[in-house]
């Protein structure tokens, strides 16, 4: 079937373990105001490219995998086209590829079962750790991020959750208490990456005529990443060791 | 048997010249770690500081330390040299004194002289006198060069003809003078020589004979050599000490002998382990011994230097030697060829700092042992100082006991030479089947005469008909330049000291080469699938296109272009296989610009990719600079498409990556760059340079050039400090593709 693809880049380490080739999906519910993908956001700006056709430009890369790498689909919101993605996983799969999901959590239908079927790994963007704070920053709700959690537990996926630091926002270590309250439940939860907010993304904005939320806001310092960082192993500590 | 040889297995080695037999029988294979590496020790870092001082000295006077232009260079014109007599663990300097360079006039004087006079020097009367009733390899072949050929060159269709200095590309088997001692070389081609005479007396035994004289010759003059040093190397070495003296005293001489483009040290490091092994087994040596007689071995490695011209700097910037050491690969037996003594020698760049020279060439198969794969990548990111080259794809051709010459040329060692041949301009041959045989830039015709295309729109069709032409037409010229280029420097500037550790039955190469394949093959693309208007100048010359419409350009693995970039390549390896080469060489060819795609763009007009004229095309077989949308899987992709077949003398490829596009931190991209480079290996792609830096940093660097005074960066098929780079040369460094995901 078919999908709507922004593109395809070839070569990423950051977005699940080892080298991978990651594919960007178009179209997505929400519009967070840290987002560095605004060319992602409408469905329709994608090329509508059938599930077999770019899994054969996936397989040209899979030599240089190794045990560790894989295919990644992020977007957009991969969950607003599940039933093309899981074609695609489909098909890497039957071909021995690792398949890493990369999503908000934002869309659950009938076909988020089936994907997480053949979902190896989930990188899970958990956002804000308060349904209200989440609306407000994101036009999402925390509540459906939190039962497409509860589905990959079901499934038995494991999951990286992400949390994108922003200071003035999420920079504070009650954030980081709120996020561990409300993750403490799942089991197949692997690890949690903080990542820094960058302005990187300003300049695609400007281009797309669309305003920055965050203008104003500077990037977040490396320092900040490192201390809450350590702030939550520390007490990630202090819960196991209690 | 022989005494040096005690304790090694015996084999064929002891009767006939056979080192690689040598190795196999007593090497010792090491699939662990770098734990047991040592620091440099106090000596060693003393010694380089003051090495270092003379660096910035040379740097400070604008490149060139100093000058004897009053000795012509050879192996005993100097009398011994030391950086620090006393404290030397191997000794040998080209001229007497550390850095200072000789002159060199038998590739021609008039570069000598031009070479003394841009650094402020003057070539003494003496040697002008001695060279008025000599003739040089450049006389020679002017000489003979007929108009044509004349204005190929002058033109820049062909260009870098090794027509006026030492050829270079030809690898002794220093490890011969270690391993059986001069005397014994000596005899054994004096045996060949008596052999030969008894046959009839063709042209070509009589000129075998008289090179086996002079080779005979010279290997008297490399035992007089370092008999000056205090050596005796008649015999073989009997220590690891000695067996490093001994291979860099072969080397050494090569390069009192020749100022080759490239001389390069072959593969030794593997061989020298024995020595080592031997003597760490003997309780003779410790490892902290060991890793300082590489280092020293290194250091002197790493103060090699010859006197070049500015225009030679053009084309081969950062005063490069290609001091080519081949490291690691496997055995043809399934063992690795990895000891000890790989790991010793990339070491030396941490000891010593990031370096250039020698330039230590990796030969990667997926079989490398993990470990050894992982430290080879954490070298790169560390250090932007090594290639890497696929062993497994070379190994079926050249056996195990090959080395690489300059950047990708492999070679059997002491079994195959080459003639260097340069390269040829593919766009400027684009341009000239175009316009019927007329250069806009120059405004000269060269090559069949004809009406420029006629037409609105360039037609695909059409033009590879032209194109076919038109490359029938210079593969011939280019063979036949050739020719007369090798047949005046065997006959000229004979390297008597490297053939003397060849075998006398020698296999040759004349190694080909193309320029800006990329640019040719993103030119055709757009022909094929956008629509190029030609823009004439009053004439009816194009001098310009206008292109509309969008084209795949190579470097995304879009198979529409890179199959035209595959045809081209090929079309060139097969035609130049027409024209007979000069003793029965082999022809092969290669794409690999060094630092002449800058030179070469300045001297092209504009193409139809969109490349702007006089703009620079990208180096080797890289696609050109960013335009590569698909990330940097994809354009290694495209690269690995060329065959090896078709480039049996080397494809180069570039690579520059950003540290956090790689990994997140340095454990993570040293397994993620080991693992692309298996994965890029696996499509028999042939070789890399691998960078790991931020453009920034370069920027940086070329603002500010006090800010990073060693920086080392690869360029192409060899590294550069980036500070010896002219400021065009850094600039097109700078614009190339820095792959980054964000």
């Amino acid at each position: 079937m078919k999908g709507y693809v922004h593109s395809v880049q070839s070569l990423s380490t950051v977005d699940g373990p080892g080298v991978r080739a990651v594919v960007f999906l178009s179209g997505c519910p929400l519009r967070c105001v840290y987002c560095h993908n605004p060319d992602t956001w409408n469905r329709q700006d994608g090329n509508e490219r059938e599930a077999a056709e770019v899994f054969s430009q996936l397989k040209r890369f899979a030599a240089y995998f190794g045990k560790n790498g894989g295919v990644t689909v992020s977007g957009g919101e991969p969950l607003a086209q599940a039933a093309f993605v899981r074609e695609l996983f489909s098909l890497c799969h039957e071909n021995g590829i690792a398949t890493c999901l990369d999503t908000a959590g934002s869309v659950l239908d009938r076909e988020t079962d089936g994907l997480l079927s053949v979902t190896d790994l989930c990188l899970l963007d958990l956002k804000f750790p308060d349904e209200e704070t989440y609306r407000r920053y994101t036009g999402g709700s925390l509540r459906q991020t939190m039962r497409f959690l509860d589905k990959t537990r079901d499934h038995g996926v494991p999951v990286i959750t992400r949390h994108v630091i922003v200071p003035g926002l999420t920079d504070t270590t009650d954030y980081i208490d709120a996020m561990q309250a409300l993750l403490a439940p799942y089991a197949n939860i692997r690890q949690n990456d903080l990542l820094p907010f960058r302005r990187l993304c300003a300049d695609k904005y400007r281009r797309m005529g669309i305003p920055f939320p965050l203008e104003a806001t500077p990037d977040c310092p490396e320092s900040t990443i490192r201390t809450l960082r350590g702030y939550w192993q520390d007490s990630k500590k202090r819960v196991s060791g209690s | 048997m022989t005494e040096q040889w005690y304790g090694f297995a015996e084999g064929n080695w002891q009767k006939r010249i056979d080192v690689r037999d040598f190795i196999q029988k007593n090497y010792t294979p090491y699939t662990g770690d770098e734990s047991f590496l040592c620091p440099p020790t106090e000596r060693t870092k003393e010694l380089y500081a003051r090495l270092q001082a003379l660096f910035d000295e040379e740097r400070a006077r604008g490149g060139v330390l100093d000058i004897d232009t009053e000795t012509v260079s050879s192996l005993t014109a100097y009398r011994p040299g030391y950086l620090d007599k006393e404290r030397e663990i191997i000794v040998g300097l080209q001229t007497d004194a550390p850095l200072k360079r000789g002159v060199n006039p038998f590739g021609g004087i008039r570069m000598t002289r031009q070479a003394c006079e841009a650094y402020g020097y003057r070539l003494s009367d003496k040697v002008e006198e001695e060279f008025r009733y000599r003739t040089t390899h450049n006389d020679g072949v002017f000489r003979v060069y007929s108009d044509e050929m004349r204005r190929a060159r002058k033109i820049g269709a062909l260009t870098g003809l090794p027509d006026a200095y030492g050829r270079g590309r030809i690898i002794g088997d220093y490890r011969r003078v270690a391993l059986y001692g001069t005397a014994r070389l000596a005899e054994e081609k004096k045996k060949d020589k008596q052999q030969i005479s008894l046959l009839d007396m063709t042209a070509e035994r009589v000129q075998l004979l008289e090179e086996l004289f002079r080779q005979i010759d010279f290997l008297d003059k490399l035992t007089e050599m370092a008999k000056q040093y205090g050596y005796d190397i008649s015999v073989p070495a009997s220590n690891a000490k000695e067996a490093v003296q001994w291979t860099y005293f072969g080397y050494l001489a090569a390069n009192k002998e020749q100022n080759g483009a490239a001389m390069s040290l072959g593969r030794v490091s593997t061989f020298l382990d024995i020595y080592i092994e031997r003597d760490l087994k003997n309780g003779l040596l410790t490892e902290e011994g060991a890793q300082e007689l590489i280092d020293d071995f290194v250091m002197k490695l790493r103060m090699a230097r010859h006197l070049r011209t500015p225009e030679y700097n053009e084309l081969f910037g950062g005063d490069p030697m290609w001091i080519t050491e081949s490291i690691g690969g496997m055995g043809e037996d399934g063992r690795t060829l990895v000891t000890k003594n790989s790991y010793r020698m990339l070491q030396t760049l941490y000891n010593m700092g990031s370096s250039p020279e020698p330039n230590l060439t990796i030969l990667w198969s997926r079989n490398l042992p993990e470990p050894f794969k992982r430290f080879c990548s954490r070298v790169s990111c560390d250090t932007d100082s090594i290639q890497y080259e696929n062993d497994d794809l070379m190994r079926p051709i050249y056996g195990d006991d090959y080395g690489i010459a300059c950047c990708v040329s492999a070679m059997k060692i002491g079994k195959q030479m080459q003639f260097f041949g340069a390269r040829c301009n593919l766009p400027k041959l684009l341009l000239l089947a175009i316009n019927g045989g007329y250069d806009t830039m120059s405004g000269l015709t060269l090559g069949p005469q004809k009406e420029p295309l006629a037409g609105d729109v360039l037609q695909y069709e059409q033009v590879c008909e032209r194109l076919d032409e038109y490359r029938a037409w210079l593969c011939r010229l280019y063979v036949n330049t050739m020719n007369v280029i090798h047949y005046m420097h065997d006959k000229y500037a004979y390297e008597k000291i490297q053939m003397a550790l060849h075998d006398t039955d020698v296999h040759r190469f004349m190694a080909f080469g193309v320029a800006g394949l990329s640019v040719l093959a993103d030119s055709l693309s757009a022909i094929r699938y956008a629509k190029v208007k030609p823009l004439r100048d009053e004439n009816g010359y194009i001098v310009d296109f206008e292109t509309t419409g969008t084209f795949p350009t190579f470097g995304n693995d879009d198979d529409r272009v890179d199959a035209i970039a595959v045809e081209q390549f090929k079309l060139m390896s097969r035609e130049l296989k027409k024209t007979p080469a000069y003793r029965g060489a082999e022809h092969t060819l290669s794409a690999l610009t060094i630092t002449s795609n800058v030179m070469y763009g300045k001297k092209t007009g504009a193409t139809p990719d969109g490349r702007k004229k006089g703009e620079p095309f990208a180096p080797g077989a890289n696609p050109m600079h960013n335009r590569e949308r698909n990330g940097a899987l994809a354009s290694l992709n495209s690269v690995a498409k060329l065959p090896y077949r078709y480039g049996r003398d080397g494809i180069s490829n570039t690579f520059s990556i950003v540290p956090d596009t790689l990994g997140k931190n340095t454990a993570e991209r040293a397994e993620n760059l080991s693992t692309i480079l298996d994965g890029y290996f696996s499509k028999m792609a042939h070789h890399i340079n691998v960078n790991v830096l931020d453009r920034q940093k370069l920027i940086d660097a070329f603002n500010d050039p006090t800010l990073y005074p060693n920086l080392t960066i690869r360029v192409s098929g060899y590294a550069v400090n980036f500070h010896k780079l002219s400021r065009e040369q850094q600039q097109e460094v700078i614009s190339r593709t820095f792959h980054e995901a964000l």
